[in-house]
């Protein structure tokens, strides 16, 4: 599949927005968030900020984005449309919630449930981004399980790095942060190996033999393509990647994404206060560039099933 | 509403393709970019036309397969496009509403106006069946004709799509596939037509028909022999005419 830049920035950047904003909640309603209205107020602009620069780049992609409202109405069959919901959807708890913890400076009782409550609204658009991939049986390499725990845990862990990131910058108590960072960074990495390792061991049901329903007069090989140049479904449908290029940039993203921080997050909790705000937001970023990578390879690698009509082997 | 019709009617209008006639000569291809360049989903934009990297929208693809190996082998010409689903998952993944399949002929059908071409409904094609127009920024696809099928100034004999019109071979038939005893369901029932990619459970209602078996015996579509132009044996005067040229 064609990997758009504002498909991945939307849900890398979204992703680490509602990730970030779910941790905040969630701490909020454990009454275990970091003081401090500053904290509160950029904290909240940077979740909210990475949410509204990727909705707002999702929208580049169309053909007439005046017409995106339109999308709020068929949330009864399309996951597309209940994404786009929830997503302005949760900027009204949000908003609440930033009200309360920086013009009120409460983060307790009502402000806690309201917290929890942008948390939920946060993990719910996550997953139906997740199954807006998830349900396309075409395609092979997202209509799997694997997918939706994998975007939840990488919107999770990116979201705790930046928390981990705030928190060192604002000099605030590191340990909670890393205790969220590292099992998330440890369950992430966990659900992407899995991941890749299942789109390496499988492939699709249709062949070239049942596209075309003539799989038992034997192997059927394109004689001849309906056309001589490119059209759309081959520049949308038919990215390839070398699978050697796929191997290398795996790795970058595996060190990118989840070593990388892994080490800097420790290194946060341990080096003394310069060095370990530095860590801390050397680990959010380098994670964020590993999620990004990871994000190239989810399109990149996935083969859609009309190719098997254009001489694709497998899907 | 990008979701089913509740209560679909029995009407399930479609095309069948008969692999086994299918010459690959494009014509349905063609004929269909000619109607549909003037039709609801009109243009049918070509970009760079006349250019190194032609890109234009097609409703209708001709691939041509080769099946089998060695003398067992054999070329079939494929045309591929919408099949109008039972169940197509490019309607109910579009979030606007654009996409609807209608519930009285089961036709698979693209409203312009609402379409914000997020192109989500053809990466849920698997058939490739809907191409994007990069110029009027809106998804488009076969509409098997519908301003041609019920135009009731058209004689009634030329309301069918335009790919089954003009196909030169016959291998096109257009008709109700949800009524068990029309003509094109019985030319199904006979010679076995199936349904493509049936495991990812899309339902189409276009159906092919496979190419009949080949001949088994050697003698049966042996090229023939041209008679000898003067038998043995003979004689008279093109027999002395033989012997004099032969010679």
């Amino acid at each position: 599949m064609h990997p758009a830049l504002s498909v991945i920035v939307f849900t890398t950047s979204s992703g680490a927005g509602y990730g970030l904003l779910a941790w905040l909640g969630i701490l909020a309603a454990s009454g275990r968030l970091p003081p401090g209205r500053i904290f509160g107020a950029v904290s909240l602009a940077l979740a909210l900020g990475a949410i509204t620069v990727g909705l707002l780049s999702s929208t580049l992609h169309l053909g007439h984005p005046e017409r995106a409202w339109r999308a709020f109405s068929q949330w009864r069959s399309s996951w597309l449309s209940r994404e786009g919901i929830l997503s302005v959807a949760t900027y009204a708890p949000a908003l609440l919630f930033a009200f309360g913890w920086i013009v009120l400076g409460s983060t307790e009782g009502i402000w806690a449930i309201i917290g929890g409550m942008s948390a939920l609204s946060a993990i719910a658009t996550v997953a139906c981004t997740a199954m807006i991939y998830q349900s396309l049986k075409p395609i092979q390499r997202w209509s799997n399980c694997w997918v939706l725990p994998n975007y939840l845990a990488l919107a999770a862990m990116t979201g705790a790095l930046w928390l981990l990131a705030l928190a060192g910058i604002f000099g605030a108590n590191l340990s909670i942060p890393t205790q969220i960072a590292l099992p998330t960074i440890a369950v992430a990495a966990a659900l992407k190996l899995g991941y890749w390792r299942y789109i390496d061991r499988t492939s699709s049901a249709s062949t070239a033999g049942t596209a075309t329903g003539l799989g038992a007069l034997g192997e059927v090989r394109l004689f001849e393509a309906p056309h001589t140049a490119e059209n759309y479904l081959l520049k949308e449908m038919g990215y390839r990647i070398a699978r050697k290029h796929a191997a290398k940039l795996r790795l970058i993203a595996l060190i990118a994404g989840f070593a990388g921080p892994s080490v800097l997050t420790l290194a946060a909790l341990v080096a003394p206060a310069p060095l370990a705000w530095i860590s801390a937001v050397t680990a959010a970023l380098l994670a964020s560039f590993g999620v990004l990578l990871e994000r190239w390879l989810f399109f990149a690698e996935a083969k859609h099933t009309v190719t098997l009509f254009y001489g694709a082997p497998c899907a | 509403m990008t979701s089913l019709p509740s209560a679909p009617a029995q009407k399930r209008l479609g095309l069948v393709i008969d692999l086994d006639i299918c010459v690959g000569c494009h014509a349905c291809a063609v004929n269909c970019k000619e109607w549909n360049s003037g039709g609801i989903a009109a243009p049918l934009t070509d970009l760079d036309p006349y250019g190194p990297e032609p890109l234009g929208v097609w409703f209708n693809r001709v691939h041509t397969f080769e099946v089998g190996e060695g003398s067992a082998s054999r070329t079939v010409h494929f045309p591929r496009s919408c099949l109008h689903c039972a169940e197509p998952a490019c309607v109910t993944v579009c979030p606007t509403g654009a996409s609807y399949k209608r519930a009285e002929d089961g036709i698979v059908l693209v409203n312009e106006k609402l379409c914000i071409g997020c192109k989500l409904c053809s990466w849920a094609c698997p058939y490739g069946a809907r191409e994007y127009d990069y110029d009027a920024g809106v998804m488009k696809k076969c509409t098997l004709c519908v301003d041609k099928i019920y135009n009731e100034t058209l004689e009634e004999a030329d309301r069918v799509p335009a790919c089954v019109a003009t196909c030169p071979a016959t291998a096109r038939h257009f008709g109700d596939l949800g009524d068990p005893e029309s003509k094109v369901s019985k030319l199904v029932a006979s010679r076995g037509g199936y349904d493509l990619m049936p495991e990812l459970g899309y339902q189409p209602t276009n159906k092919y028909l496979p190419p009949r078996p080949r001949r088994a015996s050697p003698e049966k579509g042996k090229p023939a022999e041209l008679a000898p132009a003067v038998p043995a044996g003979s004689s008279g005067f093109l027999a002395w005419v033989d012997r004099l040229l032969s010679g």
